[in-house]
């Protein structure tokens, strides 16, 4: 029985776990005001492209976007498995790659907002 | 040693209905389906801010409309269930030992939900 | 005098030599209001049926012997209360196991899984007796206590899902008491012990779902166990990976 290399999709699978338990519900939140139109003075593209623009913003949009992907391709990894969809490996590299994609388009986003 | 033990098959797909605690199982577990895709929502809306005012307007005005509140609020549930499912079983995966003592699974998960109300409150403002 | 009920006792019967299948069977039974459900078997055993064939010993929950599904729930027979029913109660032998014979299991399995992650305390260094007794502290007894007082009941493994779907998985019982082990401070087999527990087939196949804990009539709690080890082996293999030169 080698060991696994499980624990490197699991750790962010925690971290991430952690982060969207804390963050994602206040910005869903945030969303379904956009999409109701609640405040229609919000979301200004100033602010929000000042806050992407400012180094920490960056850090921390990125930190958040990447950990929640990660998490969830992990996580619903497990679910098809759960359901019974048995081909755990192309399942895998699927779910990976969709979250390296989103990972990498957030990356140069990030990086082309001054 | 057995003579002709007989093996009782678990369905594969089905094996979940069989009791309520593996049917909260599942729903907490397809949480995921809804915060995959909500970010990637995020990385869509992130690119259209880095492409200008234009874009992210037209990323905006997408939004609107029953499709994008209906997801958005099958979203909320979903991660709603997912940070209350997780905070709760905190204590066990974490368990913090102060001598002969362990503290109280109530304590950190009243800590954690303490957390998840002030880091709300402070994303909602920014928000808003 | 005790209030009495009659029972509907509905028991999966199976026998090797002339069954191609399990049926089920139905007993009626007077139960005594504070029987449990192993006393309603002994019943059926001693007064209707002497060819019902089920585990029991103890009665009070050590031993670990008389698991059963009750009503579709891992339960011991004698800890499943005959007033917390109605007046129909299906037994079935513990799911997730092939069954030998009526309610008995085949147990080699759960038997071999245990026995592979060398649930036995292996010291850092040879001490001579000379040398005196392993000093612990109640603080480092607390620290892994909890995961002794397992019983070997296996409901855990008949209520996991996991185990259910993937036969190759360790389980529940069998990781808890490796963690039992490496949380203790006279052990030094920690490193041994991953090789086993940190495989796909070990703790990674574990989904949380937290039945097993659930179940445990004892309260080992052996998914917290289960999510200690998860940790604890990623940061092991961060440690592993990363600083490669870093002796344990």
């Amino acid at each position: 029985m080698a060991k696994s290399n499980k624990p490197i999709v699991w750790g962010l699978f925690a971290a991430g776990g952690t982060v969207t338990a804390f963050i994602t519900p206040a910005l869903v939140l945030l969303t379904l005001f956009a999409a109701m139109r609640f405040a229609p003075t919000m979301f200004t593209y100033e602010s929000i492209h000042a806050f992407a623009a400012n180094w920490l913003g960056k850090v921390i949009i990125f930190g958040v976007i990447t950990l929640s992907l990660w998490h969830a391709a992990h996580r619903f990894r497990v679910t098809l498995y759960d359901f019974g969809v048995r081909a755990d490996l192309v399942v895998a590299t699927i779910l990976y790659i969709i979250a390296a994609i989103g990972t990498i388009s957030a990356f140069f986003s990030l990086l082309s907002i001054h | 040693m057995s003579s002709k033990p007989y093996i009782r098959e678990v369905p594969k797909t089905s094996w979940f209905f069989r009791q309520p605690r593996y049917m909260r199982y599942m729903a907490r577990e397809v949480t995921s389906f809804f915060i995959g895709a909500f970010t990637l929502l995020l990385v869509v809306g992130l690119k259209r801010l880095a492409e200008g005012p234009e874009a992210f307007q037209s990323f905006l005005d997408a939004l609107r409309g029953p499709l994008g509140v209906l997801f958005c609020v099958a979203a909320l549930v979903a991660a709603i269930y997912h940070s209350t499912s997780w905070f709760n079983v905190t204590p066990q995966a974490m368990p913090i030992q102060r001598g002969e003592e362990f503290l109280p699974g109530k304590m950190i998960v009243g800590a954690h939900y303490a957390i998840w109300a002030v880091v709300s409150l402070i994303v909602l403002i920014m928000g808003i | 005098m005790s209030e009495e009920r009659q029972i509907q006792l509905e028991v999966l019967r199976y026998n090797p030599e002339t069954d191609l299948e399990p049926r089920y069977q139905t007993y009626t039974v007077p139960c005594v209001n504070e029987w449990v459900v192993l006393d309603a078997l002994n019943y059926v055993k001693e007064n209707l049926d002497p060819t019902l064939s089920f585990r029991w010993s103890c009665h009070m929950a050590v031993c670990g012997s008389c698991g059963y599904m009750i009503n579709g729930e891992p339960k011991l027979g004698c800890k499943a209360f005959i007033h917390e029913y109605g007046d129909h109660i299906r037994v079935e032998p513990l799911a997730h196991f092939p069954i030998e014979r009526d309610l008995v299991t085949v147990v080699e399995d759960f038997i071999t899984k245990f026995a592979s992650v060398k649930p036995y305390l292996i010291p850092k260094e040879e001490k001579p007796i000379s040398a005196g007794e392993y000093k612990q502290t109640p603080a480092q007894l607390m620290k892994f206590k909890q995961y002794t007082l397992c019983i070997n009941c296996m409901l855990c493994y008949a209520a996991c899902p996991q185990y259910g779907l993937v036969p190759e998985f360790l389980g529940p019982a069998a990781i808890s008491m490796a963690h039992r082990y490496n949380q203790d401070s006279r052990d030094g087999g920690r490193d041994q012990r991953q090789e086993v527990i940190a495989s796909h087939e070990g703790v990674w196949e574990c989904s949380f779902v937290g039945a097993c804990s659930e179940v445990c009539p004892k309260h080992v709690d052996p998914a917290g166990a289960l999510q200690q080890v998860k940790v604890a082996s990623t940061i092991d293999w961060y440690q592993e990976h990363l600083m490669p030169w870093s002796k344990k």
